[in-house]
């Protein structure tokens, strides 16, 4: 879906205001004709900003689940999921941010390689439990998972290599039945 | 289509044969009691027009513009409470809807409004009159639909209606593919309709109401600040009997005009950038601020920082997104007006509001609405006879601009549903089908429709609809030769630097006379009372009058748009008996007295 281009360039960064925060909100929404947009030109119309949008089938084939990773105040951030309650084709928003949840984020990058750099850039991936997933005479590619943390850490280990490509596929989460890591 | 064809799709035929979606549209419509339709055929809804043919149980309207279309619905929809319906074709036709769409969702108005498509496979192609009218108005509508399967048309409809008119009320569109409209099944119209997570709250919250009627137990200086939702739920009873019992002031806004008669003492007008100044200064030094299915518009509260700051707020809404939008409360209850008002009414204690009352009826005294009058026509003198000739018994239809502000000062309304008018859009050029479309759902009162001079001419076309149905229209054009309220902005902040805003006008009573429309003119003071009984005793058909008014005037009071009270600016008109009582003849119009001095004969100024 092209959207998600146009409203990730609408994030401004802005002061660092205290009140802003970082909220994963959790959508399941109908697969019904144009459903998508609807909630992408919410997010555009209303001006809120968006860090991440991941979309996929679930358990239950009439129905998709969205994890939007949005910034904003308080206030913002309730509009937020007020206005996509109000979407009709929408069945459940939770605001996972007030749940403990667990979250992964998938990526895959491109990155320079040679002779030289190459088995600094395996140990990198070692150390990430990341894949080696293609390789060339020239580049190497990793798939590596984890918590959005964990994905941006590797990315900054790998950025001095000179990083060619690189596709995240943003943040999906669930609300945990229990609480502690399993 | 051959006869033989055509005689087959007849929709006189019995249920459980195939029918068309064509069919299948008439009969959901039927269904569903419509009784008017507005609308304008095309190529892609040609086959929906072959089926409406026959059909006596709908009257459908030809407008002589989609736009007119929607903004008829709209006015019927307004007036009756019931949803308004538009019928129109692809590409052109579906982008003419756009405006009365945005403009119902902003003032939360059912309507239904099916645009043809141009045939399944064609979409996407750019096919002629090919219009994503869809993605074009789905940020203005509550929900909409294209329909991509004959089986799925009457539940689609069957949904539509009841979204469209449940919760807080809104517009919503289904596209017609011409040939699903041609595709055949069974009908079998669904008798509810199931929506995974859309289900309004009616009943407030019995907790949140307790804590509301403790706030409200506690306050000394209250004010109910009622808006459009008062109307929308049916409340004008409930609120009435409450205001009464709390002993409580009422101030609407421009939607809420008619909810609580203004004549009551307890009214005190309209609030907001053209309030009236008391009311505007209750609202400001008020300690409980009660509003009632209004929404924290920016045209009311100006800086929201400033806006009932001391007070303690309550807001009773139906829709959860509009509560803390703009204003942070202190007790929401987010239900159906008429129900919580119900509810509050049990748990409310009569308040000890003498002194309060007291205050604001000084503040009436000091700042009441007034104006000078003379032998050049003022707009407010024109209104406020107007309301004195059918005492409130009228359903007033505005446009957009200084003479919908005069109508909401100096009216007076009394009565529900009797204001109808572009709040939240502020559509120039809605008031002539909005009011036509009031008139084909309410005959028990007289319907007017007032537009300034430019706003007449954005949809004037639909003269000949009205004419073509002799409708007992009231047409009324407030004649500034201005676009007058850009001017008094330009005046007031732009250095009185006039850019484009002067118009050259055609003779309008000869317009409206080539439609064959009676038409009369006034000039003079001393002409506009004859001129008006005239056009209300008129008994064949529609009536226009032209009032020829005085070119640079303007609305106050004033609060310049995002600020407070501190800068409200009043009439510099004096006050009659004032400081200086120049012997002028001045009107003034106060809500909530019934006492007026309202002068008809010119008095020259060295009087
Ligand atoms: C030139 C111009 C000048 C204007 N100046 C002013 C001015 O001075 N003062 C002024 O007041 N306005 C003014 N307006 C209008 C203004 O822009 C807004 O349209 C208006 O103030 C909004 O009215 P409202 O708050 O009653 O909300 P509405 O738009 O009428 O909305 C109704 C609210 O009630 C809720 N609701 C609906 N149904 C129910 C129900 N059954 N139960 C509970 N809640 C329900 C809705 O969710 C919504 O929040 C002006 C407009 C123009 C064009
Ligand atoms: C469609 C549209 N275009 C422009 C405007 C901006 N506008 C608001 S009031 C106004 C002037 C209206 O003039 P007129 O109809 O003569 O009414 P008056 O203010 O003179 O009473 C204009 C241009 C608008 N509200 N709607
Ligand atoms: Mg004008």
């Amino acid at each position: 879906m092209p959207m998600s281009q146009a409203m990730l360039n609408t994030q401004a960064p802005g002061p660092a205001d205290e009140k802003v925060k970082r909220h994963t909100i959790s959508i399941l929404v109908q697969n019904k004709f144009g459903a998508f947009n609807r909630i992408a030109g919410l997010f555009a119309a209303k001006g809120y900003n968006i860090d991440s949008l991941s979309v996929g089938p679930t358990e239950d084939e009439g129905v998709s689940r969205m994890t939007i990773v949005a910034r904003g105040d308080d206030q913002i951030i309730e509009q937020i999921t007020k206005q996509l309650n109000k979407l009709i084709d929408i069945v459940k928003v939770i605001d996972l941010t007030f749940e403990s949840f667990v979250d992964r984020e998938l990526v895959l990058v491109k990155v320079h390689s040679t002779n030289d750099t190459r088995p600094e850039i395996m140990q990198i991936a070692e150390i990430f439990r990341a894949k080696v997933v293609d390789i060339s005479p020239k580049t190497l590619t990793l798939e590596a998972t984890g918590s959005q943390q964990k994905v941006d850490a590797i990315i900054k280990m790998l950025k001095p290599f000179a990083i060619k490509e690189m596709a995240r596929t943003g943040r999906v989460a669930l609300k945990r039945e229990f609480q502690g890591e399993v | 289509m051959s006869r033989q064809a055509h005689e087959e799709e007849s929709p006189a035929a019995p249920a459980g044969r195939l029918m068309t979606g064509a069919e299948i549209f008439v009969r959901s419509l039927i269904a569903e009691n419509v009784e008017v339709l507005f609308g304008y055929p095309g190529g892609a809804t040609i086959g929906v027009y072959d089926a409406l043919h026959d059909i006596s149980d709908i009257n459908h309207v030809l407008t002589r513009h989609e736009q007119g279309a929607t903004h008829a619905a709209e006015g019927y929809a307004k007036a009756t409470g019931k949803p308004g319906v538009v019928l129109v074709t692809s590409g052109p036709g579906a982008t003419n809807t756009v405006t009365g769409i945005a403009d119902a969702m902003m003032d939360s108005i059912p309507l239904v409004v099916f645009t043809g498509q141009v045939p399944l496979r064609l979409i996407g192609n750019d096919a002629f009159q090919e219009a994503d009218i869809v993605g074009i108005t789905r940020p203005v509508t509550k929900h909409n639909y294209l329909v991509r399967d004959v089986r799925e048309l009457a539940q689609t409809i069957k949904e539509a209606f009841y979204i469209a008119l449940s919760g807080r009320p809104g517009p919503v569109l289904i596209d017609l593919p011409k040939d699903v409209m041609a595709q055949k099944t069974t009908f079998d119209y669904p008798g509810s309709v199931t929506l995974r997570n859309y289900a309004p709250i009616l009943d407030g919250n019995l907790r949140q109401i307790r804590k509301a009627a403790e706030v409200i137990n506690a306050a000394s200086r209250p004010v109910l600040y009622v808006g459009g939702g008062a109307i929308l739920s049916n409340a004008a009873p409930e609120l009435t009997a409450l205001a009464r019992k709390l002993r409580c002031p009422v101030t609407t806004t421009l939607h809420g005009l008619g909810s609580f008669p203004e004549n009551d003492p307890l009214a005190m007008g309209m609030l907001g950038m053209h309030g009236t100044w008391y009311s505007n200064m209750a609202v400001h030094f008020c300690d409980v601020l009660i509003a009632v299915g209004a929404r924290f518009d920016d045209r009311v509260t100006g800086n929201v920082d400033a806006f009932a700051a001391e007070a303690k707020k309550i807001h009773i809404d139906i829709d959860p997104s509009a509560i803390s939008k703009n204003v942070k409360v202190d007790v929401p209850i987010v239900g159906d007006v008429k129900r919580v008002l119900a509810a509050l009414q049990d748990l409310v204690n009569p308040l000890e509001t003498k002194d309060w009352l007291r205050t604001i009826d000084a503040w009436k005294d000091e700042h009441p609405l007034r104006y000078r009058n003379g032998e050049e026509i003022r707009a407010q003198y024109v209104i406020q006879k107007l309301g004195e000739i059918t005492e409130g018994n009228a359903i007033v239809v505005t446009d957009v601009g200084q003479h919908q502000m005069w109508a909401a000062q100096f009216f007076n309304f009394a009565h529900p549903r009797t204001h109808i008018t572009s709040g939240g859009l502020g559509t120039m050029g809605f008031s002539l089908p909005a009011a036509m479309g009031a008139v084909f759902g309410r005959r028990d009162l007289p319907v007017i429709s007032i537009s300034g001079d430019g706003g007449f001419q954005m949809n004037s076309q639909e003269m000949a609809t009205i004419v073509q149905h002799r409708l007992p229209l009231k047409i009324f054009v407030i004649n500034n030769g201005f676009l007058g309220m850009v001017r008094q902005w330009q005046e007031l902040f732009w250095r009185r630097r006039y850019s484009q805003v002067e118009l050259a006008n055609p003779d309008f009573v000869r317009l409206a006379e080539a439609y064959g429309c009676t038409a009369f003119r006034a000039t003079r003071t001393s002409e506009v009372e004859d001129v008006l009984r005239k056009a209300m005793a008129h008994t064949d058909g529609p009536v226009f009058a032209e009032f020829v008014v005085a070119k640079e005037d303007n609305v106050y009071p004033m609060i310049p748009a995002g600020q407070t009270i501190n800068e409200m600016i009043d009439t510099p008109d004096p006050v009659p008996g004032g400081r200086n009582g120049s012997g002028d003849a001045i009107a003034t119009v106060e809500k909530g007295k019934a006492r007026k001095v309202s002068v008809h004969a010119h008095v020259p100024s060295n009087a």
